[in-house]
């Protein structure tokens, strides 16, 4: 009986038909691509994207160049100078993420004491010359003000986990 | 009188079914392999090496780009050695959730390897099908550590966040309109968990549909039978791990026999293969993600019920609180502590591995009192496996090596470092 079963099975290409049935029936299923450019999928409040560094409400920049950043960095990838400015308030005066060596692992912003350097979900974003891996302390700060609400909501939704 | 010699081929490093970066040189004697030499070490990135100039904490990141498909497993070792070293152990939460994420990322690993190894054979399908479910599963990754791959997550004496209460949304578009989008973030409406759990009940039947694919069809098994075979003693002395062991027949599973985390308290299965051919470390393969399955249900459930620190409170070793650490000083001067200097080990030496994806992982720490290791070696499951490639694919067709290549699960970040 076994080998009947067999023979049939083999002549009537029973399995290779198995599997067709299967993904003729994804034919007709709904699909669940995504549009990319129009479209995004979701993104998670803790994902660790672009860099950004944050300023206070009062516009004062929350960095304070204690370095600790820098420090923990495991690529090596964060370069800080500090000096005392006019007001004589310890800042940055030089604050540069080469992003080829950064590896995103997002210990700078857990290092951060005062909440500055934070990671945001921005995932989109590609240099044209040679050099502009490098984000500097003003292209920093303008990707921080520029997103300031999203980076805020994101952490306050996070925070109880933190 | 022309002498017939045999004909030497480049396989690799640039072909697609290399798997990465192997080159390897073949001789062959018209289409059957006489000798195969794999050539590594074109991704040879000295992790072991750079891990000796960092302190403890920042080389977790360097972990997970060792096998980069099975990602905290290899986080999983290095923080284990470090736990053992030190004496410490995680909180049982922290264990529950380890463990969680160790069997996603199993299912994550075979199922690229499901992929792959299909795709190498000439079947298509399988892996458009195998990503859709990974996509899922590096969902959940992104919502526990904020990275879909590199997830630096696993910590000594923890993890770093517990597992968030909401998973993020999708948004309406001109595509998709408010009840298309209503339906897509079905499964995302509660936490992690619920997503997990969800994913938990479909995935056996989604593992059915692979298997309908691929088990009964025949070019399938013309490809994969009797092809590659190792004996079980073989295998043994040929220093195989995990699902190559496995499916040679030897039930040797490191999760049961060296049990380590809260493996003890799991209801799970070794399946066992029986000829050692490709075939047979497919079922393996296919049989361990049902397994994995049943085990992160298990998880999901005790986590569900019992909530709980996922870190340890010792200061020396793990980052206070953000709040803690803004308002006592106390925490202040240990948080800058350990993100300048981080912690010492004590003096001595340890071996902890895992069971790996691919097989035994460890990673062999020498301590020297520091607060950077000595020397750490890491023991790459793929490299013994990769080593036997002559062996397993000789006398067979040129276009085996490439199903015994695959068949063998070879990640080039681990086996070359």
């Amino acid at each position: 009986m076994n080998r009947i079963k067999h023979w049939v099975k083999s002549f009537t290409l029973w399995e290779l038909l198995l599997g067709l049935k299967l993904t003729g029936r994804y034919l007709f299923k709904r699909k669940i691509t995504i549009q990319f450019p129009e479209e995004k999928t979701p993104v998670s409040n803790r994902f660790r994207g672009l860099h950004a560094l944050r300023r206070y409400a009062n516009g004062e920049e929350r960095c304070i160049a204690c370095k600790l950043c820098e420090a923990v960095c495991p690529a090596l990838a964060i370069t800080i100078d500090a000096e005392p400015r006019d007001d004589g308030s310890r800042r940055t005066t030089r604050y540069e993420i080469d992003l080829f060596k950064c590896i995103y692992c997002g210990f700078c912003e857990e290092s951060c004491p005062v909440d500055s350097i934070v990671e945001t979900d921005i995932m989109h974003y590609h240099f044209e010359n040679r050099g502009e891996n490098i984000m500097s302390k003003p292209m920093l700060l303008a990707i921080g003000d520029k997103y300031e609400d999203d980076i805020a909501k994101a952490r306050e939704q996070d925070a109880p986990y933190r | 009188m022309p002498q017939i010699r045999n004909y030497t081929l480049n396989f690799g490093p640039q072909h697609p079914a290399a798997h990465g970066v192997l080159r390897l040189v073949l001789e062959m004697d018209g289409e059957i392999i006489r000798r195969a030499d794999p050539h590594i070490g074109l991704l040879h990135r000295a992790t072991e090496k750079l891990v000796e100039s960092k302190p403890y904490n920042q080389s977790i990141g360097y972990m997970d780009r060792l096998d980069y498909v099975s990602m905290m497993c290899n986080e999983h070792a290095y923080v284990m050695a470090i736990e053992k070293l030190l004496g410490v152990q995680a909180p049982i939460r922290a264990q529950y959730i380890r463990v969680m994420f160790d069997e996603i990322t199993r299912i994550l690993n075979h199922l690229l390897w499901l992929g792959a190894h299909g795709l190498d054979i000439g079947a298509m399908t399988i892996f458009l099908y195998c990503f859709r479910e990974r996509e899922d599963l590096l969902d959940c990754y992104e919502a526990v550590s904020g990275a879909r791959m590199h997830a630096t997550y696993y910590r000594p004496g923890g993890v770093y966040r517990d597992l968030p209460d909401r998973m993020p949304q999708y948004k309406p578009s001109q595509w998709h309109g408010e009840k298309d989008t209503q339906k897509a973030n079905e499964r995302r409406e509660g936490s992690l968990l619920d997503f997990i759990d969800d994913f938990t009940q479909r995935f056996p039947g989604l593992v059915d549909e692979y298997e309908t694919l691929l088990t009964e069809n025949r070019i399938w098994k013309q490809r994969t039978v009797d092809i590659g075979i190792v004996s079980a003693e073989r295998a043994l002395q040929l220093g195989f791990t995990g699902p190559m062991l496995r499916g040679s027949g030897v039930e040797w599973d490191l999760r049961k026999k060296q049990t380590y985390e809260v493996y003890d308290k799991m209801d799970f299965d070794i399946p066992v293969g029986v000829n050692g051919d490709c075939y047979d470390r497919y079922l393996v393969r296919v049989e361990e993600m049902r397994q994995s399955n049943r085990i992160i249900k298990q998880c999901v459930a005790w986590l569900r019920e019992n909530p709980g620190p996922v870190m340890l409170d010792d200061h020396k070793i793990t980052m206070p609180k953000r709040e803690e650490m803004k308002g006592d000083m106390e925490s202040l001067i240990h948080h800058f502590k350990l993100y300048t200097e981080g912690y010492c080990l004590p003096r001595g030496e340890v071996y902890s591995a895992v069971e790996h994806p691919k097989g035994e992982f460890g990673i062999y720490l020498v301590s020297d009192g520091a607060n950077k290791p000595y020397r750490v070696k890491v023991r790459a499951s793929g490299f013994p496996h990769l080593a036997a490639l002559d062996e397993m694919s000789r006398g067979h067709m040129l276009a085996d090596v490439v199903a015994i290549l695959s068949s063998q699960d070879i990640v080039f970040g681990e086996v070359d470092r």
